[in-house]
Order: C-alpha cells, then sequence, then structure tokens
C-alpha cells in the first residue's frame, strides 16, 4: 500500500512541499487540506495599500498550484489525533496518515488587543496584514491630506518582520509623491529595543527610518487601542496619538491546533525541531513556516528553505534513515525602501544580517539600498508562483546561508 | 562582558547586566538586584515569574515574551507591568539570572 502523507495547508509551504513530494517520490500518495481555496501571495499585501497591488493580482486558486495527481481537500480542520496518526476534518471525515506535514501558518489574533476591532476600526485604526484590511486602507490613504500616521506592531513574533518598517518607508515615499509629505508626521512604534531585532541591521535601518523623518517609539507594548480617541496605550502608561494607525495584531497559531492534544504551545504554534523540521509531538509529525516555534524569521523565504530540508527528512523518516540536522535557519528578505528602491538582507540562527553582496562577492549588494534590489523583489513574484510553489530550485540560491559574500562588522 | 559581585559571589554579566550563565544565579542575587532597580521587596507574585522565567528558559533556551508570560505565568500583563515597572520581559529576565530574551524573529 502507498505511504500517504497528509499536508495540513495550501500555502506557501504545503503547496511547495507537497509539489517537492510528488515531483521526486511518485510512490506516495500527497493529501492536501485547506478550508478555502484562495491562495494570497502575502509579499503583495504590502504594496495593495499604496494602490501598487490589487487583489485580482495576488490571489490565485491553491488547486491550481498543485501538480496533478496531489489531492487538495477543501474542508475546515477539527483537530490532530497523533495518537491515532489521525486528522478529524470539521465535516467529520477522517484522514488517517503515516506522516503528517503541519504547513498551516499564523493567524492574526486580533481580539488579544483590547479595543483593536472597536470603535474606528477600518476609519481610523487599520491592518495591512489581511487583504480586507490592505484593500481598506487603500481607500483611507487616498483620502488622507495630513496628520498623524502610526504604524504599530503588537507583539513579535509577526509574520515578516521587515514588513512594518517598508510601510514606514512607502508611505514616506507615497505621501512625497503626492505633495503632502510635510503635512503627514510618521511613527513608528514597536515592542523592541530598536528599529529591528538583529544589531547591525537595526542600526542600519534606524538611520534610514531617521532619515526618511519617521519616528522610532521603541519597547512600545500596546495594551489598548483607542480609536475614537486616537490614541494607543502602552501596558507601562505611555500613550501615542494618531490621525490613522496601521497595527500589526498579535500573530497566534490556528485554531485546530490548540484542539489537538499535545500539539501546540500557549499561542498554538507548533514545538518544532530547528534543525530536522520535525514536531516535538511524534516523530512521524513534521512542520514548517509560520506554524512553528522555531526562532527564525516568520517569512516565506525560511519556509523555501526549510521546504528542502523537510522532503528529505520526511523520506528518510518513511525509510528508516536518520534525519538531517541541516535547516541553517536561512532567510532572505528584501526591504522595500520606497522610491524605486530596496535592501536585500540575508541571515541565519548564527549570523546576524552583515553587508556585502549575495550570493557572493559579485551579487545583489546587501542591507544597502539600490535598484536592483527593487527591481528583484518585483521580479521575485513570478519566482513563486512558478519556480518556488513548484519545488524547484531556484538556481544558485541554495537553503544554507552562503558566507563567501559577506563583510564581518562588529555590532 | 564583564565580572560583577552580586550578593557576595562573583558572576558573569554581558554589556546589559543580563547573567550569561544562569547556573550561577542564586535567590539571593535575585534580591540584590531587585532592590537596585527600585523594587523593594520582592513579592510572592514577583516569585512566580522569577521561576516561570527561569522555567521557560531552561525549557526553552530563551525568556517568554511579556505576552506569553501574560498567558501561562498565571499573572496578567497589566499586574506585570505592577510588578516590574521597567518592563516585565527585560527586568524580570536579569533578576531571573537568565539573558535578555530574543524578540525571536
Amino acid at each position: 500500500m502507498k505511504k500517504r502523507i497528509v499536508i495540513l495547508g495550501g500555502g506557501t509551504g504545503g503547496t511547495l512541499t507537497a509539489n517537492r513530494l510528488h515531483r521526486h517520490h511518485h510512490d506516495y500518495e500527497v493529501v492536501v487540506v485547506d478550508q478555502d481555496d484562495h491562495h494570497l501571495y502575502q509579499p503583495g499585501l504590502l504594496f495593495v495599500p499604496f494602490g501598487l497591488a490589487h487583489d485580482q493580482d495576488i490571489v490565485r486558486p491553491r488547486k491550481a498550484q498543485l501538480r496533478p495527481g496531489i489531492e487538495f481537500v477543501q474542508q475546515a480542520i477539527d483537530r490532530v489525533e497523533t495518537e491515532r496518526d489521525t486528522v478529524v476534518l470539521a465535516n467529520g471525515r477522517e484522514l488517517a496518515y503515516d506522516v503528517l506535514v503541519i504547513a498551516t501558518g499564523a493567524q492574526l489574533a486580533f481580539d488579544e488587543t483590547e479595543g483593536l476591532t472597536g470603535p474606528g476600526w477600518n476609519e481610523k485604526v487599520f491592518t495591512f496584514y489581511d487583504l480586507a484590511g490592505a484593500s481598506a486602507l487603500e481607500q483611507a490613504l487616498a483620502s488622507f491630506e495630513g496628520g498623524r500616521l502610526l504604524v504599530n506592531v503588537v507583539d513579535m513574533p509577526i509574520k515578516c518582520p521587515v514588513a512594518p518598517l517598508e510601510f514606514c518607508f512607502l508611505a514616506d515615499w507615497y505621501f512625497t509623491e503626492r505633495g503632502i509629505r510635510d503635512k503627514v508626521e510618521i511613527t513608528y512604534a514597536t515592542p523592541l529595543d530598536g528599529a529591528f531585532t538583529k544589531p547591525v541591521a537595526s542600526a542600519a535601518l534606524a538611520d534610514l527610518l531617521a532619515e526618511k523623518g519617521v519616528h522610532l517609539v521603541t519597547e512600545f507594548n500596546t495594551g489598548e487601542v483607542d480609536g475614537e480617541g486616537g490614541r494607543l496605550v502602552g501596558y507601562d502608561g505611555r500613550e501615542v496619538g494618531f490621525d490613522l494607525a496601521v497595527v500589526v495584531p498579535l500573530h497566534s497559531g490556528a485554531d485546530y491546533v490548540g484542539r489537538s492534544p499535545g500539539l501546540g504551545d500557549d499561542l498554538n504554534f507548533v514545538p518544532t525541531d530547528k534543525s530536522t523540521l520535525q514536531a516535538l509531538a511524534k516523530s512521524n509529525v513534521f512542520a514548517l513556516g509560520d506554524a512553528t516555534n522555531v526562532p527564525a524569521s516568520k517569512a516565506g523565504s525560511v519556509t523555501h528553505f526549510e521546504g528542502e530540508v523537510l522532503v528529505e527528512n520526511i523520506v528518510a523518516h518513511l525509510e528508516g534513515r536518520p534525519l538531517s540536522d541541516a535547516y541553517d535557519g536561512h532567510a532572505n528578505c528584501f526591504i522595500e525602501t520606497g522610491f524605486g528602491k530596496a535592501l536585500l538582507i540575508d541571515f541565519n540562527y548564527e549570523t546576524q544580517p552583515l553587508p556585502g553582496h549575495f550570493p557572493a562577492s559579485v551579487g545583489m549588494p546587501l542591507l544597502k539600498e539600490s535598484r536592483m534590489n527593487h527591481l528583484g523583489k518585483l521580479m521575485f513574484q513570478w519566482f513563486y508562483w512558478h519556480a518556488l510553489l513548484q519545488g524547484r530550485d531556484i538556481p544558485g540560491i541554495g537553503a544554507s546561508m552562503p558566507t563567501s559574500g559577506k563583510e564581518q562588522v562588529s555590532a | 562582558m564583564s565580572t560583577a559581585v552580586i550578593a557576595g559571589i562573583g558572576v558573569d554579566l554581558n554589556d546589559e547586566g543580563f547573567f550569561t550563565d544562569p547556573n550561577q544565579w542564586t535567590k539571593e542575587m535575585a534580591v540584590e538586584m531587585a532592590r537596585a532597580d527600585g523594587i523593594t521587596e520582592l513579592t510572592p507574585a514577583h516569585w512566580t515569574v522569577i521561576e516561570f522565567m527561569r522555567k521557560e528558559y531552561f525549557e526553552k533556551g530563551t525568556g517568554p515574551t511579556v505576552r506569553v508570560l501574560g498567558k501561562t505565568s498565571g499573572v496578567t500583563v497589566k499586574e506585570l507591568y505592577e510588578l516590574f515597572p521597567k518592563g516585565p520581559a527585560k527586568m524580570a529576565a536579569r533578576i531571573s539570572g537568565i539573558p535578555k530574551p530574543k524578540g525571536c524573529i
């Protein structure tokens, strides 16, 4: 009998895992489960509020991204029973598996922040982390004639930790283009003690914020959003006022993880070995992407690089061989900085983002604004649909972080 | 990295005053560090948080974020700020003798 691999989630991680498995290992039955058939290109959300992308550009059917022969089940998940190696769907159907892959990502936990979706929600208080929010914000920005724009991250971890900074940079560009930059005060309030988590990049990004006239408020832990009064109130009593707030809500794992005995942590993320990507719950359960608790960015590039090791380890597990511990935390992110430019950062568990070039000494500039990086970011969308999701390798870019083009700098 | 004497014993601290080796920590040190940070007395609620922080660190390799603390330590986020007014995650981590929590990315 064919071994059955059930993959929960038909986003970046689930799709590329399914396609990679199916491409190289025909003797497995591969099933992908998702509650809907809308595959969202999440990096595109950043551009929607500025009118640079629209929903029809960044959403495609999930099923169409899967190779023929992969079964797609469109149904919500009730729970996983790891003791019985079975997934129970919301309609009662049961799916038994030999190997389970958790790829259901992170979701926005709006309710965790007092007042966030209260009075003023989608009028003065927005998020761009989902399509509805990003689209609503496009209208609000278009009619914004000046005042205080506040960009706030409620708490870490969030998907794409650089996206809120990119939002600030693009807002600076957007209001400059509209000729009202001098009437708009932009503030970035973060729970971190700097612009970013890693020291060298944090300093570079703080300089860039200052250069673009964006005020930085650090160690701000949002306790309450007062939409009517136009202020965020921190747990420590500090307040930041706004006329328009763009809030990145707390993230959590999927709800069904919480209903599955022994599978998730307190925020429904799945405790996972950071090098092998095997879930701690049971040896035949694996996880990748935003759904895990591994200490890497919640970013598509991380998911992509994890996919290579993950598929190798699923096969090793099924064939009774030892697992590879090759995933090194590699992440690679373009940071859009406005005016047709972008930065590129490349890092892993051990090495923070450093200046230099990627992938080798002749290549794209790291931690430095350039037009080439902006074009790279735009081109990436093509790669995403046509190479990355298909489980193809991108020439010259491997799962492990390259070191040859990086300059050593002390923090 | 530097060495400091807390409660009569030499310990290793990083540049921001966090322990580099949590095994060097003692409860007496917590009392002394808390006092230096303006907390005159460590109440049972403080100790609940300190013990939780250390447990999380030894299990997961990093101290919890404020949010996780509020959800799982049995002390709400508001109370955490009353107990450790200079920011619970960092202040409590320092007093608990564990490295600075990574804002994981």
